[in-house]
């Protein structure tokens, strides 16, 4: 226990276990403020627009995007595959260091599971609407049917991504929900009998906190995350297949499935910074999420910027190194063609102002590290854009070369796409409690009392 | 009224229990450990946090859910594999640039997210299930300090079906744990 009680405290302060229930489930429990109402508008009016957009788009067809026969994905798939990485940090968060005993955790565990949730839900909206008929979504998927028994191909990566994509919805929906099985009872036990008691009644399904309960409990939650460790590395790994066992230059390459790996939780840690500086500030939960936090964190981007900074330049010297003029071109092409800008945004939003969190001062400044995350989201959408468009517009051929334009319905989306993440966050925010009450209550001495060994 | 009505007696064969409450976690760590080394058996302790010990301390040693989620796992992963065997080499077989019908290689992604899917499923069901949830209905909750278990305080509940327990001795003994309160429970 040496080591604990050399680091500062989780939570900062002290807190006596009902001031973490108070502290946490007050901004529940009050009308919300101007600031909130302001913030909803906002990302409800996105919301909105990118509905007119995606009706407009599947009333008239796929033709209202930009694409062409030589460009045939472009913001749909660069936007499906950025809001599934953006998913992948709550997991993370959630189970991967939840099973290396990282304590820390703790404090921003429930938010960044809610905001996978959300970005799944962001993700899983774009492939549906590229298919144009999106009512034939569920093709996709194995069901028996009268067309002759007819059965889909289980040896293509598109199938083995809605396999994984739903998985993951799933997991992830039933890991947050299991989590806040002891906080909605919390809530419960605090609210006035109504219609806001039965509610919580329902969802907490009578949880009275006896210890046989907690025991499987926490068994439950320590299996779930060790199967949820392994499936989010499984799931943007087998999103960097679709494009890895196509034969495009630049994208049939090994490294993708580690690459995308790293990309995902570096853009999705930059996500839970920029959410949880907000939402602390917001909902005064400032004693909760710490300086410890920002530093980790911060830290943890650093890292893993770094390793998707490597990836570039392996990917650059394996292309130039492999004697395929294809490969070689593709690469020159990025970098020097007429999607340099795109290439050197990702460039220096990834790999360049990262690297300024090796500075404890600018990583303990909360100013400072939310700019530099906002960069972070900028830089992640720009790779993933680089990564299908300048591959796609000057491939084998250079009579099926072409240039691909985003049009104002396709921009339209992805700003919805933003309305209904924020909008779903903004509500989280309100109606649940948005730091894990049980757990918090489990590591308030956590470095705050050194004489605590019996 | 509600205190009026407590302050009354409740008749032996309507009582669930009797009820002592905590301040710590430590406390309700040491009163379970002595409770269930004074032989009492059915008992059970709440608490709003998981407290590092007291399955040991009530004497839980058996866990039944990792075989549960094992054998979710196995039947998800030989029903995924199962499936696409099925149906790629038996009930449309297509050739796909003359790969294999059979080629196993293709289907582990398949096969990993239906085991991970199913062992998840089974975990979260199977521990529902076991812990009686969901619960419309338990007598702990008639207790009107109770509220306050998942906030900060912590009961340890001796029920009254134990062997030994008797209202006035397992009272006392209760009292020798120095708790905040005794209460009687309801059925």
């Amino acid at each position: 226990m040496a080591d604990i009680s050399l680091s500062p405290p989780l939570v900062v302060g002290y807190k006596k276990i009902s001031d973490v229930t108070d502290d946490i489930c007050r901004p529940m429990e009050r009308w919300p403020g101007g600031t909130w109402w302001m913030a909803f508008a906002v990302a409800f009016s996105m919301l909105l627009l990118g509905a007119v957009a995606i009706t407009y788009e599947i009333a008239t067809g796929i033709g209202t995007w930009g694409l062409n026969p030589t460009v045939g994905w472009a913001m749909g798939i660069t936007n499906f595959v950025f809001w599934i990485g953006i998913g992948h940090a709550g997991t993370l968060i959630s189970a991967i260091l939840f099973l290396f005993r990282q304590r820390w955790r703790t404090g921003v565990n429930r938010a960044a599971e809610a905001m996978t949730l959300f970005a799944v839900m962001c993700a899983g909206l774009f492939p549906i609407i590229h298919m144009g008929r999106p009512w034939f979504g569920y093709w996709i998927f194995p069901y028996p049917n009268f067309r002759g028994s007819l059965w889909m191909n289980f040896r293509s990566p598109l199938a083995w991504d809605a396999f994984a994509i739903s998985t993951y919805f799933l997991i992830s929906l039933t890991f947050w929900y299991v989590g806040l099985i002891p906080d909605l009872a919390t809530v419960r036990d605090r609210a006035k009998p109504g219609f806001r008691k039965t509610i919580f009644s329902i969802f907490s399904l009578g949880w009275d906190g006896a210890y046989r309960t907690w025991n499987r409990y926490e068994l439950v939650y320590l299996l779930l995350a060790g199967l949820a460790t392994p499936l989010v590395v499984s799931v943007h790994t087998i999103v960097s297949w679709d494009f890895a066992t196509a034969v495009i230059p630049g994208w049939h390459a090994t490294i993708f499935p580690p690459y995308f790996v790293a990309g995902a939780i570096f853009s999705g840690m930059a996500m839970v910074l920029t959410l949880m500086i907000i939402a602390r500030k917001v909902m005064g939960l400032e004693a909760y999420i710490n300086l410890r936090h920002l530093d980790v964190m911060s830290k943890l981007i650093v890292l893993t910027g770094s390793i998707v900074g490597f990836s570039y330049m392996t990917e650059f010297f394996t292309a130039q190194y492999g004697n395929n003029m294809y490969e070689q071109f593709v690469f020159l092409n990025r970098a020097m063609g007429p999607f340099a800008w795109a290439y050197w945004t990702m460039v220096s939003c990834n790999v360049i102002i990262p690297q300024f969190l090796w500075f404890r001062k600018i990583r303990h400044s909360w100013t400072l590290v939310f700019i530099i995350t906002i960069f972070v989201n900028i830089g992640m959408w720009f790779e993933r854009f680089v990564i299908i468009v300048t591959s796609l517009h000057r491939d084998y051929l250079p009579s099926s070369w072409a240039s691909y334009t985003p049009t104002s319905v396709e921009i339209a989306i992805l700003i919805g796409s933003f309305g209904l993440f924020f909008t779903l966050f903004l509500i989280f925010c309100r109606l649940l409690p948005v730091i894990a009450i049980a757990e918090i209550k489990g590591v308030l001495k956590h470095g705050a009392h050194i004489e605590e060994a019996h | 009224m509600l205190t009026d009505l407590q302050s009354y007696p409740i008749r032996r064969d309507r009582l669930h229990g009797l009820m002592a409450e905590f301040e710590t976690p430590e406390q309700l760590l040491t009163a379970t450990e002595r409770t269930h080394r004074e032989g009492y058996r059915q008992i059970d302790a709440y608490s709003p946090l998981p407290v590092e010990g007291l399955a040991e301390a009530m004497g839980i040693h058996h866990n039944a859910m990792p075989a549960i989620v094992f054998v979710g796992g196995l039947l998800g992963a030989l029903g995924g594999y199962g499936l696409q065997y099925w149906v790629s080499v038996m009930a449309y077989p297509l050739n796909i640039g003359g790969k294999p019908l059979h080629s196993w290689v293709a289907f582990i992604p398949v096969t990993f997210e239906m085991m991970v899917l199913s062992a998840s499923i089974f975990a979260v069901v199977g521990m529902l299930a076991l812990n009686g949830l969901p619960q419309p209905y338990h007598p702990v909750f008639n207790a009107p300090r109770f509220v306050l278990a998942t906030n900060n305080r912590f009961f340890l509940c001796i029920e009254a079906g134990d062997p030994l327990f008797d209202p006035d001795e397992t009272r006392q003994f209760l009292q020798s744990l120095s708790p905040r309160g005794i209460e009687e429970v309801e059925k």
